[in-house]
């Protein structure tokens, strides 16, 4: 597999990665619950536990759509490389899925919101999930 | 109006996402790839977007977490879980592996289907196939022994 070049962007990630911040304050502030986008995902199917299954969809429509605002805005979308064949995108999507329910959440669940809050269940599960990743990713590129 | 709120606070998600180049595979992928620091292709620029979302979140639930409650809510719904078991652990790896593998993990995988990406919504429908299968495991009886249940407010 040829892995596609990127380049470093410390100011594009810091200022992206407080727009992904606020949006998480905001939904505490707003909702008062902790923005983890699988468990937002996997609510949006029976059986359901309360009646907030509108805002869990139009938040789930707000990220779909955040590319296309990001086009208007600006007048060109960043890159998008999707490596593998679908065989590997089909059980990478499983693996991903199930871990992040079977762990109650994962990146911005635990990797965010759990961080700021300061928990050690968070700090445990971010760095299980990182460390398996990168494992994952020495194994894929660099063994296989 | 919490419906209209909460689509731009996705929106704001989603936007974040896809300027901190989260949204791209191959930026995440060359994260974890951590033998590329010494061929130099190296991108830490997860790092960045990790460190400026956990530094706003950390003094914005500071300030928000002092209300006595949120706007369209009786109450705040904060994790109240803290001891440590196995799938607080074993769930984390079993995501890292797919997130290893394709670079993905659900935000991007949701912004990246705004990319039109039919690759993504392979991912997605695989995902979400996960995720249920997941919660309906983690709610057996049976399983009460090895698993504690699911946390309704984490996550």
């Amino acid at each position: 597999m040829v892995n596609a070049a990127t380049t470093f962007t410390p100011v594009a990630s810091l200022a992206g990665g407080a727009l992904i911040g606020a949006a998480a304050v905001m939904l505490m502030a707003v909702t008062g619950r902790v923005a983890g986008v699988s468990g937002i995902a996997m609510r949006l199917f029976p059986p359901y536990a309360d009646r907030e299954l509108a805002g869990r969809v139009v938040f789930v429509a707000g990220l779909v759509a955040a590319p296309a605002v990001v086009l208007v805005a600006t007048g060109r979308l960043p890159a998008l490389t999707i490596q593998g064949n679908p065989l590997i995108l089909v059980v990478a999507g499983f693996l991903a899925g199930f871990g992040s329910v079977w762990g109650n959440g994962r990146t911005s669940g635990h990797g965010v919101c759990g961080l700021a809050r300061l928990s050690l269940r968070s700090l445990v599960a971010t760095v299980s999930f990182m460390a398996a990743a990168m494992a994952t990713v020495f194994v894929a590129r660099h063994l296989g | 109006m919490v419906v209209v709120l909460q689509f731009a606070i996705g929106l704001v998600f989603g936007v974040g996402l896809v300027i901190s180049g989260m949204s791209d595979p191959a930026k995440v992928l060359n994260f974890l790839d951590l033998a590329a620091i010494g061929a130099g292709a190296w991108d830490p620029s997860l790092a960045f977007v990790m460190a400026g979302a956990v530094a706003v979140t950390f003094v914005g639930f500071a300030v928000v977490l002092k209300r006595p409650r949120p706007l369209f809510a009786e109450t705040f719904h904060l994790p109240t879980r803290r001891e440590l078991d196995l799938r607080i652990v074993s769930g984390p790896v079993i995501f890292g592996v797919g997130w290893g593998l394709a670079g993905f993990c659900p935000g991007p995988a949701f912004t990246a289907l705004g990319f039109g990406s039919g690759a993504a919504a392979l991912f997605v429908a695989a995902m979400l196939a996960g995720m249920l299968l997941a919660r309906w495991l983690a709610n057996r009886p049976a399983l009460s022994a090895i698993a504690t249940p699911m946390d309704q407010f984490e996550s």
